[in-house]
């Protein structure tokens, strides 16, 4: 549980650029609870608790467990749609109960309780229907005892078990005794999608009245008796360590309580946040500042664009075909700046540290690390630290990382009391786990058809999965850095992808779909510039580079009829693109027009074809959210370093979308395959290359940077 | 001592004057419904109502407000009586992560004391407040669906 060998990391990294097939191999149905510390037991009130994702209550409530972090993108939701409609009952009786960090609750793919990538509808899928499959058949059972007669003559329905033969019902909840005794059984019948009566109808999120209300917990809103609040200074350069300090101004602000170093920075711990703030504030720190300190996006930036162009130390990831294609030759340098993920809930943690173990509150997307990191720095087994996850005020990636929640541990351990970790924003801009910075280089071969025939692409990126924790494999290739250009669809022949990790000492992270939401940009700005220089027109340019694509093809067809391509609004340019994401093929079309050097998008049709639909309305929802969230970073979202730190603050500086920016979005959703797939980041990666490729139908403009602030300054 | 009226509830507060509304609020009263997301006025997390108008709570001093009338979200409506917006929220199914939702939602509601029916136009105007998860294209059908309206621009 605590390491991570080259299995997981093989599982982790195919899902995390969606090349793996998906396969559930965990039993959902065994009780197993084992080696959970603080596994969730049936209530006195003699529930029926058939394994670790349920209980049925004699009121006929059901508690189901999610073991995903619910950010935003509706887990808490769908993952109980998917268990009750194995298991039968009406969506009313469904209780939602977040699952606590143990093994029972770790995904099957990952062997991690991980929320990332845009896997857990996908990875829980069968995992949940065996489960509530494997419940309702042990409620028949137990029926069928009760009645002398044999199961197979036996139906369900809301919740009740029925015999038709004799006109008689019982409801589960009546049942509860009786079936805990019943064997767990080992094929459990699943429904046939014909049968499903709350997935793909279920269009309602239970956590939408606990968000209009202000009573939704998150991590900040977490109480505990006896709580201090504590802030941070870090190290404003990356790798900088605390010399000396000075606490003795910021020990005479009102509220103050103690001052203390942790090893990511100094503590201030007050009665209130606000007190923690300003006591940090008044604190005189030296740093060894280390060799990051003379770093700069201008020097980093002719180091990423000669890496990119000479292509030194590049590892080879995809050689298909031949290298030597003559035709029609284009070429292209590219270079993205970094982004943060700045989730409107700043990073914060609440941990209490005593001789008996840890306890940690949290907003975390990954539960098993946190644990292991809190027992580390603790000094206590694994089995002693309890993690609570609640809601999240975003992830979008950023809380993949123990950083807050070690912070935390840290602190309660310092102090000896339970303690709230709070970041202000200004924490939070400048010490993520960015979106890294990036150059391409990029060259593509037409024929004299106009066939795109070949394409060589180079990608100069930090490892996301190194910043992640986990060991890049032998080769040295991180495939999340290299999402989209590794992976992509087209089916061109002649095809070589390469790899350059610059190790730039600037903490590189997973933000929403990592690696693609820059790859893709620059593969479906150069895929348009390709068309244009083939006389083609950019949508059919790609349906012929997915022939055998037919899902891919569907989507590109449909989006293009939604948008009434080459029909644009009045007074707008369309432009198009296509992604791939965990197993959905996606495009969308925006329709642009300028405002000085300002693109304005005025509307946006997005196509995904997403298998199944668990809950239609929150598909669309991450989809919409995801466009605007790709969006701001297209625009105007950027990191930039002088002397080895962070220039940007706040949200004054970190320029993010706002309502006057945000377009109408127009969604539509496929389900071309027979289980869902990936929904949660597909669309990011569409809106940034769709308005560029809009942007150069306007003004004749190709943008070769990213955010597009920077492209088309005069 | 600082009174503070928050809800219809007086609260004596032993804090300084320059304290901001929000921490008085979150860390001192007790009421978490108001976020914390910037500190600086940018993002509308902390947005409570004073009297009739949205103030940032971040920005807004207890001395300053002493003695005035302070919603929060927690009461901008009941549970048996929401408020139109948050009912139009639910019906529209607004929210993602919905942290920055209270806000948004004290935000709206105080425009629509001066503005009982804002177009689309007017809360690009008026509205500055963040959403990360982008619910933008939402809250406007939600706006315009409480309001009666369903003009667009």
């Amino acid at each position: 549980m605590t390491t991570l060998n080259r299995a997981d990391f093989v599982r982790l990294g195919s899902v995390f650029t969606g090349s793996l097939v998906l396969g559930v191999g965990a039993n959902g149905c065994s009780n197993q609870s084992g080696g959970a510390p603080h596994a969730p037991v049936a209530p006195e009130t003699g529930g029926f608790k058939p394994s670790a994702w349920l209980v049925v209550h004699p009121d006929e409530k059901v508690t189901i467990f999610v073991a995903k972090s619910e950010m935003g993108q509706g887990v808490a939701t769908g993952m109980p749609t998917i268990l009750a409609d194995e298991l039968d009952i009406p969506f009313e009786n469904v209780l939602v109960e977040f699952a606590p960090a143990a093994t029972a609750y770790q995904d099957p793919q990952f062997h991690l309780q991980i929320t990332g990538g845009s896997t857990s509808t996908a990875s829980s899928w069968m995992l949940l229907r065996r489960a509530g499959a494997s419940a309702r058949a042990m409620l028949v059972a137990a029926a069928a005892k009760q009645w002398g007669v044999e199961a197979s003559t036996l139906t369900t329905k809301a919740g009740s078990v029925i015999d038709s033969k004799n006109n008689r019902t019982a409801t589960y909840g009546s049942l509860t005794g009786a079936a805990a005794s019943v064997p767990v059984p080992t094929k459990p019948t699943l429904k046939t999608r014909d049968q499903f009566t709350l997935i793909g109808k279920v269009n309602k999120r239970i956590d939408t009245p606990l968000k209009v209300n202000g009573t939704a917990k998150y991590g900040i809103d977490v109480r505990v008796p006896g709580m201090k609040f504590a802030s941070i200074l870090f190290p404003p350069v990356f790798g900088a360590k605390v010399k000396s300090f000075d606490a003795s101004k910021a020990k005479r602000v009102k509220g103050v309580i103690d001052v203390v170093q942790v090893p990511s920075g100094v503590a201030v711990i007050a009665d209130n946040s606000w007190a923690a703030f300003q006591g940090k504030d008044a604190l005189t720190v030296e740093y060894d500042e280390g060799p990051f300190a003379n770093a700069s996006t201008e020097s980093l930036k002719t180091r990423y664009l000669k890496l990119a162009s000479e292509g030194a130390g590049a590892i080879p990831a995809v050689e298909r075909g031949s290298k030597s294609v003559t035709g029609t030759r284009l070429e292209a340098l590219y270079f993205g700046l970094p982004a943060a993920h700045a989730t409107m809930e700043p990073m914060n943690a609440t941990a209490s540290v005593t001789s008996g173990g840890v306890e940690i509150w949290a907003p975390t997307q990954v539960q098993t690390l946190a644990q292991a990191s809190a027992a580390k720095l603790a000094g206590v087994p694994i089995g002693k630290v309890q993690v609570h996850t609640t809601y999240l005020g975003g992830g979008f990636g950023r809380r993949l990382y123990v950083d807050f929640t070690d912070d935390a541990v840290a602190v309660s351990k310092a102090i000896k009391a339970p303690v709230q970790v709070i970041w202000t924003r200004e924490d939070d801009i400048q010490h993520d786990w960015y979106k890294p910075m990036a150059a391409n280089a990029v060259s593509g071969v037409l024929d004299r058809n106009g066939n795109l025939v070949a394409m060589r692409h180079t990608v100069v990126m930090d490892s996301i999965f190194k910043g992640l924790g986990f060991p890049l494999p032998a080769s040295g290739v991180d495939a999340v850095s290299m999402d989209s250009v590794m992976n992509s669809q087209y089916e061109i022949p002649n095809y070589q992808a390469y790899y350059i990790n610059p190790n730039s000492g600037v903490p590189a992270g997973s933000l929403r779909a990592p690696g693609a939401n820059w790859n893709n940009f620059v593969m479906e700005t150069f895929i348009d510039e390709l068309a244009h220089a083939a006389g083609k027109d950019a949508l059919a340019f790609r349906l012929a580079l997915l022939k055998k694509n037919a899902r891919a093809k569907t989507v590109l067809e449909t989006v293009g009829k939604n948008a009434s391509w080459g029909s644009p609004a009045r007074g707008t340019k369309q432009g198009i693109a296509f992604g791939f994401w965990n197993g959905t093929p996606a495009a969308t079309i925006a329709e642009v027009s300028m405002s000085g050097n300002t693109p304005r998008v005025h509307r946006a049709f997005v196509v995904a074809d997403v298998g199944i639909a668990v809950n239609p309305t929150i598909v669309r929802q991450q989809l919409e959210g995801a466009t605007n969230y790709g969006l701001s970073m297209a625009l105007a979202s950027k990191i930039t370093i002088e002397k080895g730190a962070v220039q940007e603050h706040n949200f004054y500086d970190f320029l993010v979308l706002r309502i006057d920016q945000a377009p109408e979005i127009h969604v539509d959703v496929l389900e071309n395959a027979g289980s869902p797939s990936g929904i949660g980041e597909i669309a990011t990666i569409l809106i940034g290359p769709a308005v560029a490729n809009a942007v150069y139908s306007i003004n004749g403009k190709r943008a070769r940077i990213m955010p597009l602030s920077e492209a088309y300054a005069a | 001592m600082i009174s503070l009226t928050i809800n219809g509830e007086r609260h004596s507060l032993d804090v300084p004057d320059d304290m901001p509304l929000l921490w008085a609020i979150r860390d001192v009263v007790g009421l978490t419904g108001t976020k914390f997301g910037c500190g600086v006025a940018q993002c509308g997390c902390c947005t409570v109502h004073v009297g009739d108008d949205a103030v940032r709570s971040c920005v807004t001093t207890v001395a300053s407000v002493a003695g005035k009338s302070i919603t929060t979200i927690e009461a901008l409506g009941t549970p048996e009586q929401p408020h139109p917006l948050q009912q139009a929220w639910i019906e529209e199914e607004v929210p993602q992560c919905g942290y920055c939702q209270s806000g948004q939602l004290m935000a709206i509601s105080g425009l629509l004391k001066k503005n009982p029916h804002p177009t689309s136009a007017d809360l690009a105007k008026s509205i500055t407040n963040i959403c990360r998860c982008g619910t933008y294209d939402r809250i406007r059908k939600a706006v315009a669906a409480a309001t009666g309206g369903g003009q667009t621009s």
